[in-house]
């Protein structure tokens, strides 16, 4: 077993050195075939119906099967007044921010033609899958709230970048009230 | 202690030798199976090293080092390690109790470091441990605004890049006996799970919901657990290796977050949060109802990690600053080992890879539970973190 392994290192080894011509970053070498066809395609056949969801679920707002909005344009500029932010560890929109909420809300109703991605992010003090959950469940509520204020689910997305996307990379609380936050992007569909 | 060691080290001597320590034997191996790990709370086995030199030196001490082992000269030494590696790696391992030779050998063929680690594996294995010298790492690692998935050696000789997707990719995960991975990659505009096979280069996207697909864990029989949100909540799911078979585990309004497997398959440990406080649960890999597992001591516990051996827990508590800490599986006290997050078992499930944070860096650090002896994968240079061990 063990000769087996490390035989297979010495092979992947010899491998590597036979392809690793082209330095990477941090002098490591590529990984052969990384630039090979990737199918990037979902799966198939994958979509199977959920679980009945039990009591605790009541108000979850399912997503739309994939691929959503995919190569709709994107505009980071338009509500860039309506970011709203949270307190640690917390997904509740305040009510202070509810008034942005309303603004994407307007707008989307307005334009009916576009859609919205809510972007959540968490700070870092948090480890990092769980601050990727938390972001999710920060874009999920402002988009439970839009949709609670007529939007269609389906024009709603939601993404989570965790603590990975900081729009303050600073360590300390000021920075940290920053990054807790939900941007909200407006999706226009592709030109024709 | 030392007739304890004393005893091991004959029934090795006699395994090596063949014949005349037959009593011995039957009696220590009643002693050995008596030995349960006490995480924090055991002596080093001492050794010597001497007659290495450069980089061969301070990589046999470093493997030595976080599997327990610790240094002093050579009257003190239960183990004294003498070899060279001008040209290739020799090796001889005496027990000085009683003056046998447990391994002497010549190295040839591959590298010497390869020559290193299998020096080192022979060592361990000699006294009746498993060798963790040949293993690999997976981590994720910063580019600035970015990140990549790389693989490494475990004390971070043969560094490679795995992705160059210029965008955040996360979560490493091994296929288990496989050189493969699972990972969470932004690449395609959304948190998608992707399969890639290192020994071809090739990959697939795995799993492309909307919303969050992320945490990818794989059980022994190729069995996927993650995190989607497809349903309106990031809950605990897990499908078969080619996708079929998706069971939704979990449908709470919690954020549910880093599932991983109980090394029978049986059971996906992960963490949620109930009336506000986070918790660890485990739930049965075909669905059921949650269980809690005690982490009573320590706050808000996330990321588990279940030992190979199925004995252990590790996770990451929060009390302000990130903490290391291991619970056995069934139930017990937690303890609490190292500042840092996100630990890994290595296979011989008694050494953790880990994350520090450092300033503005994330370092990853090499921790053996026993001892509490941990120290930083120096090789592996710039931020790094969600370290993964293969098994």
């Amino acid at each position: 077993m063990k000769a087996i392994r490390f035989v297979t290192l010495i092979a992947l080894g010899t491998t590597l050195s036979f392809l690793g011509a082209g330095c990477q970053p941090q002098n490591l070498r590529k990984i052969p075939g990384q630039y090979a066809a990737t199918p990037e395609v979902p799966p198939q056949g994958m979509i199977i119906p959920s679980a009945p969801p039990s009591e605790s679920t009541s108000g979850l707002i399912e997503l739309p099967t994939f691929p959503g909005h995919t190569n709709w344009n994107e505009n980071a500029g338009q509500f860039s007044a309506d970011t709203i932010h949270f307190a640690y560890d917390s997904s509740v929109v305040r009510s202070g921010d509810k008034s942005k909420v309303e603004d994407v809300a307007n707008y989307l109703k307005a334009n009916p033609q576009t859609a919205v991605r809510v972007e959540g992010n968490a700070d870092e003090r948090g480890t990092e899958e769980y601050n990727r959950s938390l972001g999710e469940r920060r874009a999920l509520a402002a988009r439970e709230q839009l949709v609670g204020l007529g939007i269609e689910s389906g024009r709603v997305d939601t993404l989570s970048y965790g603590e990975d996307k900081p729009v303050d990379p600073g360590h300390n609380e000021a920075a940290w009230r920053q990054n807790r936050r939900d941007d909200f992007i407006l999706l226009t569909p592709p030109s024709k | 202690m030392k007739i304890n060691s004393l005893i091991k080290s004959i029934i090795v001597s006699g395994a090596l030798f063949g014949a005349g320590f037959g009593a011995l034997a039957q009696e220590s191996s009643i002693e050995i199976v008596k030995q349960s790990m006490k995480p924090g709370a055991e002596p080093p086995t001492w050794v010597s090293v001497s007659g290495f030199t450069g980089e061969t030196e301070s990589l046999l001490r470093l493997d030595l080092y976080v599997q327990g082992f610790n240094f002093t000269n050579a009257e003190n030494a239960q183990y004294q390690i003498i070899g060279s590696n001008s040209g290739n790696l020799q090796g001889r391992v005496t027990d000085r109790y009683n003056k046998n030779t447990l391994l002497s050998k010549a190295y040839s063929g591959a590298s010497l470091l390869q020559q290193t680690h299998a020096f080192v594996d022979e060592f361990v294995r000699a006294i009746g441990r498993q060798g963790i010298a040949q293993t690999k790492i997976a981590f994720k690692h910063d580019t600035g605004a970015n990140s990549e998935i790389h693989v490494a050696d475990f004390d971070g000789f043969d560094g490679q890049a795995v992705t160059a997707d210029n965008t955040i990719v996360a979560a490493p995960a091994w296929v288990p006996h496989k050189l493969a991975l699972y990972y969470t990659s932004y690449k395609l505009g959304n948190p998608d799970i992707f399969y890639h096979d290192l020994s071809t280069g090739q990959r697939r996207v795995f799993s492309r919901y909307s919303g969050l697909n992320t945490a990818a864990s794989v059980s022994g029989s190729g069995r996927v657990t993650m995190i989607l949100s497809k349903g309106g909540s990031p809950d605990v799911y897990d499908c078969n290796a080619d996708g079929s078979g998706l069971l939704r585990l979990t449908a709470t309004r919690a954020d549910e977050s880093s599932p991983c497997w109980s090394p029978d398959g049986e059971w996906i440990c992960y963490a949620t949060k109930v009336n506000g406080r986070r918790i660890l649960e485990k739930i049965r890999a075909t669905g059921g109802t949650p269980e809690r597992v005690s982490t009573s001591g320590v706050l808000s516990p996330s990321e588990p990690d279940w030992s190979p051996d199925g004995k252990w827990i590790a996770f990451t508590s929060q009390m302000g600053n990130f903490e290391i800490c291991v619970v056995p599986a069934n139930g017990g006290p937690v303890t609490e080992l190292v500042s840092g997050e996100d630990p890994s078992w290595a296979p011989n499930s008694r050494t953790l890879v880990f994350t520090r944070r450092e300033g503005n860096r994330r370092v990853l650090s090499l921790l053996d539970v026993p001892t509490k002896q941990y120290k930083d994968i120096s090789r592996i240079t710039g931020s790094n973190s969600q370290p993964s061990w293969a098994k």
